[in-house]
């Protein structure tokens, strides 16, 4: 068993439904054949929404998740940006929202088509936050949503906040990661205080009855991770 | 000091500078005229002393006497001295009517604080004995974390006379809304086991809350029980306020309680367990020497068998057992066993119904466990202090010499129970310096006293730094500390409409509501460790083959951490048996009995608990420096050290040897420093890592206490033979600045530092049993709170903290610090063909610890790999 060699490498192409699709380091998805750039459970003002409970979490996450954000729509200058729901940690959020980080997500979303697609966080969300809202949506063969169904749609989705867990020889990591069967990816919470859900906690089963494969988020790069080689918790 | 051995006892009396006393070290010690003392006893406790036969001991009428003079006190005296009669006694005397100020009836007139709440309920049972035979109209009550609502808040309501409690309970008390009514007759407090709880967080807070009490009762003199120590004045010195007069500061002098001191009893009789057969050269076992302790146990009363780890209590206990054809009841005892379980090794212990029991530390402080004549000590002793305060165990009678074995594991063990015994001998400490106050424990203590009392920033801050680890706090650490109770203390000040504690117009800090004084509560104390996790015994369901179901009892707890390594079908022991891991389901690892015969898998999770100390370090050095201490070593040691010599080098006092050799297709690189594993595996990940850098492509290091092996794919030795300095360079001091800081980053042992710090200073909540795993989305992982702080505020108080727990803690960079400095010069580099005899001994660790890389994107390309070779197959 060798290594690779560690390559600095941003993104890595996968295929989903015969298109390709290319992961981000930030945890966000680019779709070229669509000029579109996906993005999952931002959960902007968590840390605002846990000190409002008296836990004072540092107050940087929105910030943090904006810059991830702002570096994957620089990477890829998509011509629309799609976020799959929970990008407010709560309904509150985008009222507690900066005026720093107001201003900079208007400057992000300038001159290109934005959608909220709501989650269960934030089902609702207020127009001064720009773009269009929606529950659901298709784009080509896929459905977006914020929660993975059992449909047997060709699906993108967020909301379980994937992680795979990797133990070799005795020493574990436990990274963010897309999980795809080819058909169906669910994608890695982007927000920089979203926590993550083991890829083998039976939540994921029912979306994955047989073989998947988990795209780990490395430091520098993404990692292919077979089913087998996935640890639970 | 006064030398006062050879058999008899002694007490050494020091009173404390009052304010022009002569310097340290030259005040005065008399002893006691005995005719005066016993003037200090009133007659009904003369009587009851006579009736007992006894006869008041001098350190016990010392007591008296300061307690009469109005003076703390610290009284230092072997397990057996009468300790504990010693700090009640005068609390009896003023409460019986006997010579008492005029008190008001009903208030709490003594506070009595042990590490241990099975402590404090065994210390409230004997004080009845006195309580009822002379039939004093005394109160005692104990507060633990098991007292029912309705009785904690009868005791704040109408107070006994005495109160035996732990540090977390005063907390929370002082913290309480009446705690001023409720504390301001206090007379005395008695802190048990100081020695102990002084090294640690929960002895920070000990302190913080013991400032308060003083306070609070104006009257309250401190008396402090403590083991022998090194350093007593740093005692003295906790146990009274700091903030003494201006004389004193400006002759850089401190406040310190006055000192007795019970020295002599007998020599304890203590030797090491020698065997026919040689050592292994690693390993922690001592399988070798079950025999022989099991004829020790049957020949003894009762025994106790000391051993450094939970996973060796379990692994001794089995072994033992093998043995016992003679069903003697030997039982056993730790931490993570369920408690009724505990409670019934303990109760049996006391009725002298066992005939040995096999335990870790929890039975390391002063429980009286019944009629205890042997202690065996299993392993390394790792400290000279620690190993005398367990054998003192074994005698609760002190004029008799208390008999004990140490038992080495393997080969290195010899030289360090040879050390330890020449420590005892002489009677020398290792105990740990005095701490410097944490400040996640300030934080924690700070919401308390809103939550008691609004309070001033100034009165509080000379409030802090009356207790002693805290008496160089600076304004600045206080204000950084109060603005992170508040807000979070960030730059960025996006919290100020959250805070938990508010100024108000009258300029007094006071807690904004209920809820933020409840959430204190939740949290209050210090002892987070790992998260544990219940193990459950389950059943295999009838209805689906091959399925196990929760059905049977918890059998104790394990750490979270350790059932996440952790894989189904791997077997390891606890609780006496060999259990078979089956997966963790909802918040409980369930397990099966594993078939009879199977040897456990796992082998160990945590190698020793605690780093060979500094001391015995040096010690072990300087053994195997010194070829004349060779004969007093066991004749298999000897010929191993002569081995070495021949084959490779034995290294000077202060040396550090060096050695590389070709193994298997690797190139391998020994060093031995002997200063602890937890130091060397933070000097393995750093050497790895500049390793690295020099393109030699290391592939991972063991560590254990006396050394570290890296293996990897270049040649070290070739490299040395070009660049003589390479060596020094590697070693060099400046790795614990950017190397450092760049590992910190990953490490996941300073992400568990951070995350207690976190938990204790109260950013984040504690997570109670049946609140974990579902929670993982809705709660934060504070290692996305620890990379956030780095990134943003990396002077950040909480980070400040855990990497002050690091300099000590899991990472030593203290100790590792030392080392380098002490090396600098002193590489001894020898470029071997095959490995040397000492080198072996840390080689036999690899397989067995855990192979250190922290970093991620190591273990990610390798799990890919697989992948792809299964792809390519």
């Amino acid at each position: 068993m060798t290594a690779l060699p560690l390559i600095k490498q941003t993104a890595t192409e996968i295929g989903l439904q015969d298109r390709a699709a290319v992961l981000d380091l930030t945890g966000a998805m680019c779709l070229p054949d669509d000029g579109v750039l996906l993005v999952a459970d931002l959960h902007f003002e968590k840390g605002s929404s846990f000190a409002l409970r008296g836990m004072m979490l540092p107050p940087y996450d929105t910030r943090e998740t904006l810059k991830a954000l702002t570096r994957a729509v620089a990477r890829f200058n998509p011509r629309g940006v799609i976020a799959l729901g929970d990008s407010f940690h709560d309904i509150g959020g985008p009222g507690r929202l900066g005026e720093e980080e107001r201003a900079t997500l208007a400057r992000v979303q300038h001159g290109r088509e934005w959608i909220w697609v709501t989650g269960n966080h934030d089902h609702h969300l207020p127009d001064s936050i720009g773009g269009e809202v929606v529950e659901e949506m298709t784009l080509g063969p896929f459905t977006l949503r914020h929660e993975p169904q059992e449909d047997g749609a060709a699906e993108i989705a967020g909301h379980l906040h994937p992680v795979g867990k990797v133990v070799m020889r005795g020493r574990a990591t436990r990274r963010r990661c897309f999980v795809t069967d080819g058909v169906r990816c669910i994608m890695p919470a982007l927000g920089a205080y979203a926590g993550g859900l083991n890829v083998c906690d039976a939540a994921f089963t029912p979306y994955f009855p047989d073989e998947f494969t988990a795209h780990l988020i490395g430091t520098e790069r993404i990692f292919a991770i077979a089913r087998s080689m996935l640890c639970d918790d | 000091m006064v030398q006062a051995r050879s058999g008899g006892i002694h007490t050494l009396s020091v009173t404390s500078s009052s304010r022009h006393d002569e310097r340290r070290g030259s005040a005065y010690a008399r002893f006691m005229p005995k005719a005066d003392a016993t003037a200090l006893l009133p007659p009904d406790f003369r009587r009851w002393f006579e009736s007992r036969g006894w006869e008041p001991r001098t350190h016990q009428l010392e007591l008296l006497a300061k307690a009469r003079a109005g003076r703390s006190v610290l009284l230092v005296a072997p397990t057996g001295a009468g300790k504990t009669l010693a700090g009640f006694l005068p609390s009896l005397i003023e409460l019986s009517g006997n010579g008492r100020p005029g008190r008001k009836r009903r208030s709490l007139h003594t506070l009595y604080v042990s590490p241990l709440k099975t402590l404090a309920t065994d210390i409230a049972r004997n004080l009845e004995t006195p309580v009822r035979e002379m039939a004093l109209p005394v109160r005692i009550e104990t507060r633990t974390g098991d007292t029912p609502a309705h009785k904690r808040a009868r005791q704040i309501e109408s107070p006994p006379d005495i109160l035996l409690t732990t540090p977390e309970q005063l907390a929370l008390l002082l913290a309480h809304r009446e705690a001023g009514e409720l504390f301001k007759d206090l007379r005395r407090v008695v802190l048990d086991e100081l020695h102990s709880l002084v090294t640690s967080k929960r002895g920070d807070l000990l302190s913080l809350d013991l400032a308060r009490l003083f306070t609070i009762a104006p009257h309250l003199t401190s008396v402090g029980l403590s083991a022998t120590v090194r350093e007593p004045d740093d005692l003295r010195r906790y146990l009274v306020p700091q903030r003494s007069s201006p004389a004193l500061q400006g002759e850089g002098k401190s406040a310190m309680a006055d000192l007795v001191v019970v020295q002599g009893g007998a020599e304890p009789d203590i030797r090491m367990l020698e065997l026919d057969e040689a050592l292994p050269l690693a390993g922690h076992t001592a399988a070798l020497s079950m025999p022989a302790i099991y004829d020790l146990i049957r020949t003894h009363r009762t025994t106790l068998v000391f051993v450094n780890t939970r996973l060796q209590v379990e692994y001794t206990f089995q072994e033992l057992w093998k043995l016992n054809d003679d069903g003697l009841a030997i039982a056993l005892h730790h931490g993570s066993l369920d408690v009724s379980q505990r409670r019934r090794v303990e109760d049996a212990m006391t009725a002298g119904k066992l005939k040995a029991v096999v335990c870790t530390a929890t039975l390391d402080l002063g429980i009286d466990w019944g009629d205890v004549d042997l202690v065996v000590n299993v392993g390394a002793p790792k400290g000279a202090s620690r190993i005398m305060q367990r054998i003192g165990r074994s005698n609760h009678r002190m004029d008799e010499p208390s008999q004990a074995y140490l038992v080495p594991a393997n080969r290195f063990e010899i030289l360090e129970c040879r050390a330890a015994l020449d420590a005892v001998h002489e009677a020398a400490q290792d105990t740990p310096d005095a701490r410097i106050g944490a400040l996640d424990v300030l934080c924690q203590h700070i919401l308390g006293m809103a939550c008691a009392d609004p309070f001033r920033l100034e009165d509080l801050y000379e409030e802090i730094r009356s207790a002693a680890p805290y008496a160089s706090l600076t304004w600045e650490d206080f204000e950084a500390s109060v603005a992170f109770v508040a807000t979070g203390g960030y730059a960025l000040r996006a919290y100020e409409r959250f805070a938990k504690i508010v100024k108000g117009a009258d300029g007094l800090w006071r807690v904004r509501d209920a809820r933020i004084a409840q959430q204190y509560r939740l949290n209050v104390g210090t002892i987070v460790e790992a998260t544990m996790i219940k193990v459950r015994l389950g059943r295999a369901s009838r209805a689906r083959p091959g399925t196990v179901l929760p059905r049977g009892r918890v059998l104790g707890d394990i750490e979270e951490y350790f059932a996440e390594t952790l894989t189904p079908g791997d077997t390891f022991l606890f609780a006496g048996e060999v259990l078979r891991f089956e997966g963790i389901v909802e918040d409980e690892v369930l397990v099966t009995r594993a078939t009879a015969g199977t040897d456990p898998k796992i082998p160990s999770y945590e190698g020793g608990k605690f780093p060979l100390s500094t001391f015995l370090a040096a010690r072990v050095r300087a053994i195997l420096a010194d070829p004349f201490e060779w004969d007093r070593l066991p004749p298999q040691m000897t010929e191993w050290l002569l081995q070495q010599r021949r084959r490779s080098v034995l290294p000077g006092a202060n040396d550090l040897l060096v050695e590389t050799f070709p193994r298997g297709g690797r190139f391998y690189m020994t060093c031995f420093p002997f200063e602890g594993r937890l130091a060397h595996q933070t000097l393995g990940m750093l050497l790895t890592r500049r390793l690295e850098r020099a393109r030699l492509k290391p592939h991972g290091f063991v560590a254990n206490d006396y050394g570290l092996a890296i293996w990897g794919a270049g040649d070290i030795a070739a490299r040395v033979g070009r660049e003589p300095e390479f060596l020094d360079d590697l070693f060099a001091e400046d790795m614990l600045g950017d190397d450092l800081e760049d590992w910190l980053a990953e490490s996941t042992l300073m992400k568990r530092t951070f995350r207690q710090c976190a938990v204790i200073a109260g950013l984040i909540e504690r997570r109670f049993p049946g609140q974990q795993k579902t929670g993982r989305q809705v709660t934060i992982s504070t290692d996305l709170v620890y990379d956030m702080l780095r990134k943003h505020e990396p002077d950040h108080v909480l980070l400040r903290a855990a990497r002050a727990d690091a300099a000590t803690g899991l990472l030593d960079v203290k100790r590792l610090s030392m080392l380098l400095r002490r090396i600098r010069g002193r590489i001894v580099h020898k470029a071997l063909d095959r490995v040397s005899p000492l080198s072996v001994s840390v080689m036999l660790e690899i397989g067995r610890e855990r192979v250190y890389r922290d970093d991620a994107d190591d273990i990610l390309a390798e799990a890919e790999a697989a992948l792809l070779d299964e792809a390519l197959a």
